[in-house]
Formats: C-alpha cells, sequence, structure tokens
C-alpha cells in the first residue's frame, strides 16, 4: 500500500467521524437562524446533542406489535445516511471508498433509507403511520427522478457518475456558469427541501396531523430508536447540503494528493455549511407551507427543471 | 469441454424429453398425489437445475446443431443451441427450479385427475419453453410456440369452473393467437420469397431483405412477440391472465414467459435480419417506455395483489423494451460497445426480473394458500403469522424495487449508464429523445419503489384487518426451499454481478459482435467502460452499511443500554386504535390515481351523509380497453352477424347453396 493510499483511508475515516459530529450542528444552526428570524433567541447551536443525549438515556418504548424490522429500521437508516454523508467529497476529492459507490448508487442509498422508513412506519399499523409512509412515497417518487437528472446533467459534463471526478471536473473549470447547471441547480433546491422534510414541503417542527409528512412516520419512535432516527435526519440534511456544495461550489476543495491544502479545504467547507444552513433558514421562513396536494406540482416543476437542464446538455453541450 | 463426444445440445434434447416423460407419468400416477407432489415436482425441478447448467456450458461452446428425423415428410425439425439460447436455457432452468420446488409444496392439497392433468401441462409448459430456445427453423419454432401457449392457457384455466378465469383464459388464447399469426407472417416475410425448404433460420439469415421488408418483418415481429410480453397496447390479457392462474404457474408465466417473448425479438431483430433501421430503435424505445409508465402506474392502484404484480410486470417488459431500442440505435450507429452495454442490462434485467417476479409470485401463494385472500384490504400484519414468507418476500420486494445491493439495483444501474454515454450521435432528434427517456425511466423505477412500498406494507405490516388472519400459518417446507432459492439467486445476482456479466459477453459478441469487457476492476468492481467513468462494487457497500451498522449497535449497547419495554401503540395518543384505520390498497394508491387521473377510467361510489351503511367502491379501469378492444370487438361482431345471414342451420339451404355454386362453376365452364 502505497502512502497516497493509507493517507486516503485514513481520511476517509476522518470524513466519516466529521460528518457524524458535524451533522447535529448544522440543524442547531439552522434551527438557531430560524429562531432568530423569527425574533426569537433560541436554544443554541448544542441543543440537538442535548436533545440526542437525553434520548440516549431513556428506555425505548415501543408497541406491542411491533416486527424486528421496526427495529432495526433506525440501524439502516442511520448506515445509509452515515454512508452517504461519508462519501460525497466535501474536503478533499481522495476517497478510496468512492469507486465503490456513485452517483447513481448515492441515490440508491437514499431510497433504500426511505423504503425501509416507509414500512417501519406501516409496521405497528396506525393511522398516522401508513398516512406518514404513503406521503412520503408520493413526495419521493417525483423527488428522486428530479435528483437523479440533476446528477446526470453533473455527470455528463465531468464524463464520469464518481463524485471525486465530477467535482474534480466542476472545480477545475474556475466560475464558468454552465445553463443546464443553472436549471440543475434549481431543481436541486426544491429537491433538497422536499427530501428533507423542509417547508413548504413538510415542516420539521409540527405535529399536526394534516401537514406532517416525516413526523408522521416517526411517531411510534421513542429513546435511542428515536436518537438514531434524529441523527439519520441531520446526517441526511448535511448530505443532501454537502452534495451542493460539491456539485454547485466545489471551489476551494483539497486536489488529490495535496494533503497540505486540507486545513484551508476544512475552513471554506465551515464558512459554506454556515452560508447555507443560514441560506436555509431564510428560505423556510419566507415561505409558507403547501397543502400536501399542491406538493406533486411544485416537485413536478423541479423534475422539469431538471430534465431541461439535461435536454440543455445534450442540445448545446454547455 | 468435451465429454465423449456429448454435445450441449443432445443434454439439452434429452432433458425436454424428460420432462414430457414426468409429465406423462404424473398423468399415469394421478391416483396418488403424494408422489406426484413429493416426487415428481422435485424431479422436474432437478432436471431444470440440469437445463440450467447446460446452458452455462454451451455459453462457452460452438453453436451445436441437429436436424431430428421428425416433423412433415420432407420437413425435418431443426434445433439449435447458440449463446443467445443459452442464456434463456439459464433462465429458464435457475428460475424454474425454485417455482419446481415451490409447486410441490403448493400442489398438495389437490388431488386425481385434476393435479394429474396439472402435473402433465405444467411440465408440457417447460418444455414447450425449452424448445422455443431451441428452435433452429419456423415451423419448429411455431410448434414450440403453440405448445407454450397451449398448455398455458389450460394451466390459466385450472379452475375452470369459476366463469372470470374462463374469460380470463379466453382473452389470454385470442391475444396469444393474434400474435402468433404476426409471427407466422413475420417469418414468411424473412423467407423472403425462396420458396419451400427456406423455412430454416439458417436460410433466413442468409436472405438479404430490402430496406421495406425487413421494416415490415420487424414490425411484425414486435407485434406478435409484442402480444406475448404484454406491450401497450396488447398488455389487457396480462391483468386477467396472471391472478387467475395458479400461483406458480403465474410465477413460470410472468418470470420465464415472457421472456421467450423477449429472446424472440433479439433472435428476429439481432439474428434473422441483417440490417436495422434506426427508427425500430426509436419505436421500441417509445413503446417501451409508455408500457413502463402505464404498467407502474396501474400497480400502485391495484387493490389484487397478484394483479399488481401482472402490471409490475408490464413495468418490466417495458423497461427490457427500452433496453432493446437502445441497443438497436446504438448499433445502427455503429457504437458497439454501446450497444453491448444496453444489450448486457437488458439481459441481465431480465434474468432479475426471472428470479424477483417469480420470487413475489410464488409468494403470494403461501399468502394465498395461508389465507385464501387475494385482496391486499383484507391483509395486514401477516410478518407476524409468517415469518419466513415475509423475509424471503422482502428480498423479493428490495430487489424489484431497484435497490442497491440486491440485483434490481444493477440491471437498473447498467441500463442508466447507457443512457449517460450515449450523446454524440448523429441524429439530433434521438440526442433530444434521449435525456426524456432516461427521466421517464427514473420515473418509473421511483413509482415501482412505490408500488412496492404499497404491496408490502399492506399485506405483512401492520394490524391484521380480518381476524381470520389469526390462524394463518407460514409456508410449508417445499415451499420455503422454492422461496429460498429464489430469494438466494436476488442476492447472488445482487452481490457478484460481475462474473455473470462476463458470461453474458458471449451473448452481446454474438448479436452486436462486441463485448464488454469487463476487466479493469477484477470480480468486486462492475466497470462497464473504465474506472474513471464509472464503477459499482455491491459488496463492499454491503459491507460498508453493515459494518456501519454494527458499529451503531455496539456503540449505542455499550455506552447507554439495551432496555426496551413493550407498550400500546402512541399514535398522538389517540385512544381508539383499530385495524380499519389503516390505509387499505385503496387508500394508499389515492395520490397516484389523483395525479395521474387523465389516464384511469375512475368509477367511485361514495356514501352520502345519510347512509345507514356506509359503502365506499372505487374503481380504475384501463382506458385502452374502453377506446380501443370495444371498438374492435363491436366491428368483429357486427361482420359475424353478416356472416350469419348465411347460416340457418336449415339442411336445404345449405343444399341450394352447393347448387347454386355449381351451376355458377358450369358457367364458366
Amino acid at each position: 500500500m502505497t502512502m497516497d493510499q493509507s493517507l486516503g483511508i485514513l481520511f476517509q475515516l476522518y470524513q466519516s467521524l466529521l460528518v457524524v459530529l458535524l451533522a447535529p450542528l448544522l440543524t442547531g444552526w439552522v434551527n438557531q437562524c430560524r429562531a432568530w428570524l423569527q425574533n426569537r433567541s433560541g436554544p443554541g447551536l448544542l441543543q440537538p446533542f442535548r436533545t440526542l443525549r437525553k434520548l440516549f438515556h431513556k428506555d425505548a418504548v415501543i408497541a406491542h406489535n411491533a416486527s424486528p424490522l421496526f427495529r432495526i429500521t433506525p440501524y439502516i437508516l442511520f448506515g445509509c445516511m452515515w454512508l452517504a454523508a461519508a462519501i460525497i467529497p466535501i474536503v478533499a476529492v481522495d476517497l478510496p471508498f468512492s469507486p465503490a459507490a456513485d452517483v447513481i448508487a448515492l441515490v440508491g442509498v437514499f431510497a433504500l433509507a426511505r423504503v425501509f422508513i416507509a414500512l417501519a412506519a406501516m409496521d405497528i399499523g396506525t393511522a398516522f403511520g401508513t398516512l406518514g409512509a404513503r406521503r412520503e412515497m408520493l413526495v419521493s417518487f417525483l423527488a428522486e427522478p428530479a435528483l437523479l437528472m440533476v446528477l446526470f446533467t453533473a455527470s455528463l459534463i465531468s464524463q464520469s457518475t464518481q463524485l471525486p471526478r465530477i467535482v474534480e471536473a466542476l472545480a477545475h473549470h474556475q466560475f464558468v456558469l454552465y445553463p443546464s447547471l443553472a436549471f440543475a441547480g434549481l431543481a436541486f433546491v426544491i429537491v433538497l427541501l422536499a427530501e428533507n422534510a423542509r417547508i413548504p414541503v413538510d415542516n420539521p417542527g409540527t405535529h399536526l396531523e394534516l401537514t406532517m409528512i416525516h413526523e408522521a412516520m416517526i411517531l411510534e419512535y421513542s429513546a435511542r430508536h428515536l436518537a438514531l432516527v434524529e441523527w439519520a435526519s441531520s446526517l441526511k440534511l448535511l448530505a443532501y447540503i454537502s452534495l451542493g456544495i460539491a456539485l454547485f461550489f466545489p471551489h476551494g476543495i483539497a486536489e488529490v494528493g495535496n494533503w497540505r491544502a486540507l486545513p484551508l479545504a476544512i475552513a471554506v467547507l465551515l464558512v459554506k455549511l454556515t452560508l447555507a444552513g443560514a441560506g436555509l433558514a431564510l428560505l423556510e421562513t419566507l415561505l409558507a407551507k403547501m397543502r400536501i396536494f399542491r406538493a406533486p406540482e411544485f416537485l413536478g416543476t423541479a423534475f422539469l427543471l431538471a430534465v431541461l437542464g439535461l435536454l440543455i446538455h445534450f442540445l448545446l453541450g454547455a | 469441454m468435451d465429454i465423449v463426444g456429448v454435445l450441449p445440445l443432445d443434454v439439452a434434447g434429452t432433458i425436454i424429453v424428460l420432462w414430457l416423460a414426468l409429465g406423462l407419468l404424473g398423468l399415469a400416477l394421478q391416483g396418488s398425489p403424494l408422489i406426484i407432489t413429493n416426487l415428481i415436482f422435485p424431479a422436474g425441478a432437478l432436471v431444470s437445475l440440469a437445463l440450467a447448467a447446460t446452458g452455462l456450458w454451451a455459453l462457452g461452446e460452438v453453436a451445436g446443431i441437429a436436424v431430428l428425423p421428425l416433423g412433415l415428410p420432407d420437413l425435418p425439425l431443426h434445433l439449435r443451441l447458440d449463446p443467445l439460447s443459452a442464456f434463456f436455457l439459464i433462465l429458464l432452468g435457475g428460475a424454474s427450479f425454485g417455482v419446481s420446488l415451490f409447486s410441490a409444496g403448493y400442489f398438495r392439497t389437490m388431488t386425481g385427475n385434476t393435479l394429474g392433468l396439472l402435473c402433465l401441462e405444467y411440465h408440457l409448459f417447460l418444455a414447450g419453453m425449452a424448445l422455443v430456445l431451441l428452435a433452429d427453423d419456423a415451423y419448429m419454432f411455431m410448434v414450440a410456440w403453440e405448445t407454450m401457449a397451449l398448455s398455458s392457457y389450460f394451466l390459466v384455466t385450472t379452475d375452470h369452473h369459476v366463469p372470470d378465469i374462463r374469460k380470463a383464459g379466453y382473452l389470454y388464447l385470442l391475444i396469444a393467437h393474434v400474435g402468433a399469426i404476426a409471427i407466422l407472417l413475420g417469418f414468411g416475410v424473412m423467407q423472403g420469397g425462396q420458396g419451400i425448404g427456406a423455412y430454416t433460420f439458417a436460410a433466413m439469415r442468409a436472405a438479404h431483405l430490402s430496406v421495406f421488408w425487413s421494416s415490415v418483418a420487424f414490425l411484425l415481429a414486435l407485434f406478435g412477440f409484442g402480444a406475448k410480453a404484454g406491450l401497450l397496447p396488447l398488455h389487457v390479457w396480462l391483468p386477467e391472465a396472471h391472478p387467475a392462474a395458479p400461483s406458480p404457474v403465474s410465477a413460470l408465466m410472468s418470470g420465464i414467459m415472457l421472456k421467450t417473448a423477449i429472446y424472440g425479438i433479439l433472435r428476429v431483430t439481432f439474428d434473422l435480419l441483417d440490417v436495422q433501421q434506426w427508427w425500430w430503435g426509436v419505436l421500441a424505445l417509445a413503446l417501451g417506455l409508455l408500457t413502463a409508465v402505464f404498467g407502474v402506474m396501474f400497480a400502485a392502484v391495484q387493490g389484487d395483489m397478484k394483479r399488481l404484480l401482472a402490471y409490475s410486470s408490464i413495468e418490466n417488459i417495458g423497461l427490457l423494451l427500452v433496453g432493446i431500442g437502445l441497443t438497436i440505435i446504438f448499433h445502427v450507429y455503429g457504437k458497439d460497445a454501446l450497444a453491448a452495454l444496453s444489450l448486457t442490462a437488458t439481459l441481465y434485467h431480465s434474468l432479475n426480473h426471472a428470479f424477483f417476479k417469480s420470487l413475489l409470485f410464488i409468494g403470494t401463494g403461501s399468502i394465498l394458500h395461508a389465507t385464501g385472500e387475494r385482496n391486499m384490504g383484507k391483509l395486514g400484519g401477516l410478518i407476524h403469522r409468517m415469518p419466513w414468507t415475509a423475509m424471503l418476500m422482502l428480498v423479493g420486494v428490495l430487489s424489484i424495487a431497484g435497490l442497491p445491493p440486491f440485483n434490481g439495483f444493477v440491471s437498473e444501474w447498467l441500463l442508466l449508464q447507457a443512457f449517460l454515454l450515449s450523446p454524440g450521435l448523429p441524429n439530433s432528434y434521438i440526442n433530444m429523445l434521449i435525456p426524456v427517456a432516461a427521466a421517464v425511466i427514473a420515473l418509473a423505477a421511483a413509482l415501482a419503489a412505490y408500488v412496492m412500498v404499497k404491496f408490502y406494507g399492506i399485506i405483512f405490516l401492520g394490524q391484521p384487518r380480518e381476524p381470520a388472519l389469526e390462524h394463518a400459518h407460514d409456508a410449508g417446507r417445499w415451499e420455503r426451499i422454492g422461496l429460498s432459492w429464489l430469494a438466494l439467486g436476488c442476492v447472488a445476482l445482487g452481490l457478484a454481478p460481475v462474473f455473470v456479466i462476463q458470461r453474458l459477453d458471449l451473448v452481446t459478441q454474438m448479436l452486436v459482435g462486441q463485448g464488454l469487457g469487463n476487466s479493469a476492476g477484477g470480480w468486486l468492481f462492475l466497470t462497464p467502460v473504465d474506472t474513471e467513468r464509472a464503477s459499482y462494487s455491491p459488496v463492499f457497500f454491503l459491507l460498508a452499511v453493515l459494518g456501519v451498522m454494527l458499529v451503531t449497535v455496539l456503540v449505542v449497547h455499550r455506552f447507554y443500554h439495551g432496555r426496551l419495554r413493550r407498550g400500546p401503540a402512541w399514535d398522538c395518543g389517540f385512544p381508539a386504535q383499530t385495524a380499519r384505520m389503516q390505509d387499505t390498497a385503496e387508500g394508499f394508491g389515492q395520490p397516484i390515481r389523483r395525479i395521474f387521473e387523465p389516464f384511469f377510467k375512475i368509477e367511485n361510489e361514495l356514501p352520502t351523509a345519510f347512509d345507514t351503511h356506509p359503502r365506499y367502491h372505487g374503481r380504475s379501469d384501463d382506458r385502452i380497453w374502453l377506446y380501443l378492444y370495444l371498438p374492435v370487438k363491436r366491428i368483429t361482431e357486427r361482420l359475424s352477424s353478416w356472416v350469419s345471414l348465411l347460416q340457418h342451420g336449415r339442411i336445404h339451404l345449405y343444399l341450394s347453396y352447393t347448387f347454386v355454386t355449381l351451376v355458377v362453376l358450369l358457367a364458366f365452364v
């Protein structure tokens, strides 16, 4: 094993640890920004960690008729989201695990997690659980192809479906505006909002039956299971924001073998995440929650935008 | 490899004879059902396995040819075993092994004449499908094709006492024969007017047809084989016939028989016709996309579990046809590496679909045995009563939903890679079509996940919707073995695709002249072009997810605790929870019905506020049936009513017809 390879593996482990700790912090930052924008003082950046600690200490209570599928799902969910966040190149492009899973597999990981949480939601057999599962699948069957089309546009530009190669190719084209990527970016923002249960599609802070999607699915979870589900949600948000950064603002990332650029790359990443979190909070404050049956139209727009982006690339080659 | 002069084709022929013998033996032994279920079906399964092994063996060999001293005078039957046939024989053998083992348990409640006949028809069906794959002349092909169609018709109408099943069987027979006529005409065109004796495939390969006649032959083949495959708009028999048949038969029909149609299209397009046209590919692509979206959309609104699976088969046939269309387009424009990629995706998806759809269909058989219920709205919570079936079917569900690391994802991945590599074709219309096609494929795949969550969640999860479900029992021993084999196949095909794809090179080399040559990444990495462009490693993927999960479990239980209590469901504190508050199949499909409303013909019957016994009734029907089939039916009826003017059933009338004809003929002389 060469020096670079072992450094790569070390770095892969480092990024895995980094994302798992960074994810609750990002959620805390988004919530804090939202609180400020709403003229509240907010619970502070570390509130998600405090919630997780509280949940881990509690005794888990599950319904009498919960099957093993229900108990194993939080672990699958957490595993998938952790994996997703760990393979997206955000600090350096040398990630030795990346040949095992490319962008299509990344979409597959998200789908795997989604199918399991929807099945777990149906497992107890409550009205809310099935309602949540149905709505989640409804949102995702339009969001997933839109995401895939966004990723296709990036893959076609960089001639590869491997994330490090895509990021490398996009980072090298210094600030050239691709018209296809502009469409894709718009579509991506919509997908990000929908897939992470944010306003206007879902509201992470509600328990009102008319509006909830994600919360309805996880109602029956408690204690460590709930903690893992919540942590997985934070990881998912981080993964999506990282993906957005990787596709649309990759500049400042450490190139292959250039380990000295790492400290700067990490600082740049933190700035990008801070800005993205604040932007997300601003977007959520400005938008209003829409009726559930408006959501397909909203996501249909994202899908069309993404397809348009792809079409523009095919026709203009840009 | 050469075992003292024995060729793979000899073994395959012996296997077909063995199947026929087993079927006849079953008929003879109909007095002892235990022997049929415990000996003959497992023996048939072993023969299937031998067939799969033979196919694997034949894949690397030179094509074997045989002329049988059978058939009409001066028209002997020709057989040939080349890589394309060999691949589909593997598919047939591999999937039918599991289905036959399952059948050994499934048919245990049948006795006497019904079981004896069923055993004969079942093995005749298998032998017919094998012969279709081996046939090397139009005559043999049509005989085998008809054997397959008729034996499956009798299998579909096993429960012929039920009027609906007779109706479904009739529709199947009708469309199968309309298709068969088209295939026969297609062979007639391909023969190219060379006269008697030129009915062999070898003669067809040698015939150089003009562009017009090749196109006619292609269209006839697409129509004929499309009728068998369930291509839009010839799909209407599929959702009727599949639920009507006993579950193992549905598995064979959906998992394997539909693939013989795919085989036929491939054989005609790439082997028998020497040149292709780009618009054939566009036509196949467009029809495939329509079929895929249509199938999955209708699957989402079904309430009957077997109908749902039947519509999902229509979707998968659509995906396969998209693959074939892409292959034609790439091949015509000389991009044979890409053609090899999309053809590999098509073949791999055929194999995958054979495994996961057979698994799901026989799984519904176990559920049907345990509960006597096909309507998903009356099932629920079966994961507690039938843990084995539930676990094995979860594998099938995850595979068909196209989730990594299972097999459905691999073929989807390959197909999407083919789309991604496609820019740069010299035809701007196709360049515009391809991204749209990729988007539609992605949409169909995402909807398939919706359908499968519905299928699994409503049947296996939640609370039992009927009190009788408390007495449901799990699948028996034979059934479990059959289910396990197919589930294992799904996992193995998902984890080690490289082994299979390397073998598939032999088939793609034969059809499009180039193989994929996956050597860059070793057996762990699937790399269709090169490592820089794209790669996927299911084994590493699985290890990573499992590793991360294991670490999480250990850390959580080590640093905190594993305490767990059971209590009533929380459900936001709502006190009165009943099983009837869960979504039914109709409820779960409602958003899809609402979004795609124009495509369905919806009948809703809603209760009013004053109903003492409120009932809800909803139906979503196929508009194609209304706007295409019913008019055709009316025209046929009108035409036949004119013919009936001549027919009165009185003997003197017919005698006078004869007399008039004679007089007219005499006048000419």
